[in-house]
């Protein structure tokens, strides 16, 4: 009897996987099966093609896209048993979910947490549907890690905020339609004086720049507001609330940026597997170069135990309900052994991993080579590695208590 | 920390509060003073028996409680923190060994007194200063056992000894055939070279040929819980004591370099909790044993190592005297890292699980 609750239960969830099976039988195109979205933070520029915008469409239709998300936003409103069930058949079925980017891993929480009902029903719905690009305005060329020292001022008009500054390293601008962005409403104080605001990025006076990489790659720009004007109804929270939700959002983007099982699927191959195909082996099956062997061997073991940390802060925070202050030392971790696996490929490959473009080189070593450039932004972006330090040691060992 | 049930909470704050208020480090101290080969309190190890610790992974059939490995694991890493010394983890392996290799005349014959603590038992394996060898010149012959064991924990007071051989793993009974060598050792606890001449030797029947491996995963799990209550203690220690230290007028948490050093450790510690908790589960749900446990004894040695270091130096003098406990942790430290596989063994099989 008192196991009754327990087979309703799992009798709903199996209901719940099988239409979840229909839908993908329906709905998901057989020519995206295997194709990954980027699960990056920064997306590309716009070339959907028939298909994607199909399956784009289908999921955002339901909400499944943003799988936990109220159903009243546009949201799919499923408990986490069920969007656990939705991701397995998902990736059963070779399918992704097609909608991502800031809006879904940053944005959107934050708007959740801080917006009025209004700003929730004009802005949520269309990141649900992945209809809206959404760039994030934090840095400035002086306020890097010293993110509060930030300069561009919205002043108050009265009906609106007039606009001014320079933004930088703004991800993904050049393709964005919004930004969230951090602007001073107060110069007497420091943390006090910033807001929240959001800006349209096709409004007159704002114009993006893109800043080429050591990568060869642009996914960050510069952006320019001149006398930008603001609804005062795109303020989110009070004025000289914005420390506050930005740090909040920035919870947001470390978990994102450590995110295990995605960096694990964005990985590909084993290292080993990797090294037998470019070092050989020997008589034994083992590889034939010992010393990288160890080495090898050295780096899966540790990133084997930050996926389990990865997982159990997933799990730890489930039960706790919201992100933690471990997004800090998930950051830290895992963005280091992911430059740390980079810089092997290399030792592994030898000349073929140094390739920058043209013959001689194949798709996978000429994008692994990109990756390793782009890689080293990794624990500079999001709050650098020295930043994530200070974090944990004021706000998890309380080293700066006393004072 | 893994999330818990109810029942392992209990048992997690229960294992706390004895270790801290009847296990403190100052009963290591006497236990040091007292100088007896055992190196640890009889009426402590009845006590922690009393309260059910030594039956955790023991089927309730032969009288133990079958809370599992996580329950127990979380009972030993209280037990680190504190140094607390006792048999518990070695008549828990020899537990395990029969669990798995014995028939159930042998399972009867022995299970009830070990889950009920009245019979304390060892592993003895190795025949060298390394955890390497896997040929063993230990044999037995008309059910006599010869063979030299050497640096074989909780060897002192030990009733049973599960013994590798060269054909299996036997159960050897304390006897006069059996003869122990004293190996007093930087950690102060309970070490001997144990000489086994023609002892009755009973053979563990229905272990498989990854008998031995089994039994030493296990064994490298729960020596990485010990070492992750160690490694805890002496993080949260040297936080304590640089939030307290006063040098050039200002707290020594204030300076940014060692701020930087504890965030570092902080990360290290987060990595092994996770890996040792992962050989724990494994154990529970007998899903990937031999990969789990070889991640979790490596990731121990590693930021124990590290952590152990970083203590004595962030301790600065003090922490190189007596007087201070950090010391301690330090010196047993280096004894469990060497224990069933150091650093170069634990890769070497890591790749060769992996099959590179």
């Amino acid at each position: 009897m008192a196991t009754q609750p327990d087979i309703d239960l799992h009798s709903e969830e199996e209901a719940f996987r099988t239409e979840v099976q229909q839908f993908l039988a329906e709905n998901f195109p057989e020519e995206l099966k295997g194709k990954g979205n980027a699960l990056s933070a920064i997306e590309g520029p716009d070339e959907e093609n028939e298909a994607e915008r199909a399956w784009r469409e289908a999921m955002g239709e339901r909400g499944w896209g943003v799988p936990t998300w109220p159903k009243e936003y546009g949201g799919g409103g499923l408990t986490r048993k069920q969007a656990a069930i939705l991701n397995e058949e998902l990736a059963k079925a070779g399918a992704y979910n097609p909608i991502g980017g800031m809006g879904v891993m940053m944005f959107g929480p934050t708007l959740l947490e801080y917006g009025s009902e209004e700003q929730k029903h004009e802005h949520i719905p269309p990141i649900a549907r992945g209809e809206v690009r959404w760039c994030q305005g934090y840095s400035e060329p002086n306020a890097g890690s010293d993110l509060a020292n930030l300069q561009t001022t919205a002043e108050d008009k009265g009906d609106h905020y007039l606009v001014n500054g320079q933004k930088t390293w703004t991800s993904g601008g050049q393709w964005a339609d919004k930004c969230f962005c951090l602007v001073r409403t107060d110069r007497s104080d420091k943390h006090k004086g910033i807001s929240f605001l959001l800006i349209d990025m096709d409004a007159p006076g704002v114009e993006v720049r893109p800043i080429q990489m050591i990568s060869g790659m642009s996914p960050f720009c510069e952006t320019f507001f001149t006398d930008v004007k603001v609804p005062k109804d795109n303020l989110v929270g009070e004025e000289g609330q914005g420390w506050t939700i930005g740090k909040r959002l920035l919870q947001h983007e470390r978990t994102n940026l450590s995110g295990g099982g995605s960096m694990a699927r964005l990985m590909g191959a084993s290292l080993s597997d990797i090294a037998k195909k470019y070092v050989g082996t020997d008589e034994t099956g083992q590889l034939a170069d010992k010393v990288l062997r160890d080495r090898i061997a050295d780096f899966d073991i540790r990133w084997n135990a930050f996926l389990l940390t990865a997982r159990r802060a997933g799990e730890e925070s489930k039960a706790q309900g919201g992100v933690s202050e471990i997004s800090s030392v998930l950051k830290k971790l895992g963005t280091k052994l992911g430059q740390e696996r980079a810089e092997m490929l290399i030792e592994i490959m030898g000349m073929q991993a140094l390739g920058w473009e043209g013959e001689g080189f194949t798709e996978n070593e000429l994008s692994g080579t990109r990756s390793w450039l782009f890689g080293k932004a990794t624990t500079i972006y999001g709050g650098s590695t020295e930043i994530q330090n200070n974090i944990i040691a004021k706000r998890v060992l309380g080293m700066l208590d006393h004072q | 920390m893994a999330v818990l049930n109810e029942e392992q909470e209990m048992l997690r704050d229960m294992a706390r509060d004895w270790a801290t208020e009847k296990s403190p480090v100052t009963e290591f101290r006497k236990l040091r003073r007292d100088g007896a080969p055992e190196a640890y309190d009889p009426a402590a190890f009845a006590t922690m028996a009393e309260m059910g610790w030594t039956g955790v992974i023991i089927p309730e059939e032969h009288g133990g409680s079958d809370f599992g490995w996580l329950s127990l694991g979380l009972v030993v890493e209280e037990l680190g923190k504190t140094l607390t010394a006792s048999p518990l983890i070695a008549s828990t392996l020899a537990a395990s060994a029969i669990l798995l290799g014995g028939t159930e005349e042998q399972k009867a014959k022995w299970l009830p007194g070990l889950a009920s603590g009245e019979i304390k038992a060892t592993l003895a394996i190795d025949e060298g200063p390394r955890h390497a060898s896997r040929s063993f010149e230990t044999s037995v012959a008309d059910g006599r056992l010869s063979g030299t064991k050497s640096f074989v924990h909780e060897a002192h007071g030990a009733d049973l000894f599960v013994v590798a051989a060269g054909d299996g793993l036997y159960l050897v009974e304390a006897s006069d055939g059996v003869s122990l060598a004293e190996r007093s050792m930087v950690d102060n606890r309970n070490h001997a070279e144990v000489t086994f001449d023609g002892a009755a030797a009973d053979r563990l029947e229905n272990g498989d040929d990854t008998l031995l491996d089994d039994v030493l995963d296990r064994a490298r799990v729960l020596t990485a819980c010990e070492m992750l209550g160690m490694a805890q203690q002496v993080f949260d220690s040297t936080l304590d004591y640089l939030k307290q230290r006063v040098q050039f007028n200002q707290v020594l948490a204030t300076f940014q370099a060692l701020q930087h050093r504890m965030a570092d450790l902080f990360g290290d510690l987060a990595m092994m909790r996770s890996a040792v908790e992962g050989g724990l589960q494994a154990l529970d749900s007998g899903f990937g044993v031999a990969r789990a446990a070889t991640i979790a004894k490596a990731e121990a040695n590693r930021v124990l190592h590290t952590m152990s270091r970083e203590g004595v130096q962030l301790h600065g003098g003090i922490g190189m005297t007596d007087e201070y406990d950090i010391g301690f942790y330090l010196k047993r430290a280096r004894i469990l890292e060497t224990s069933w596989g150091g650093t170069a063994m634990l890769k070497d099989r890591f790749a060769t699980i992996g099959g590179y």
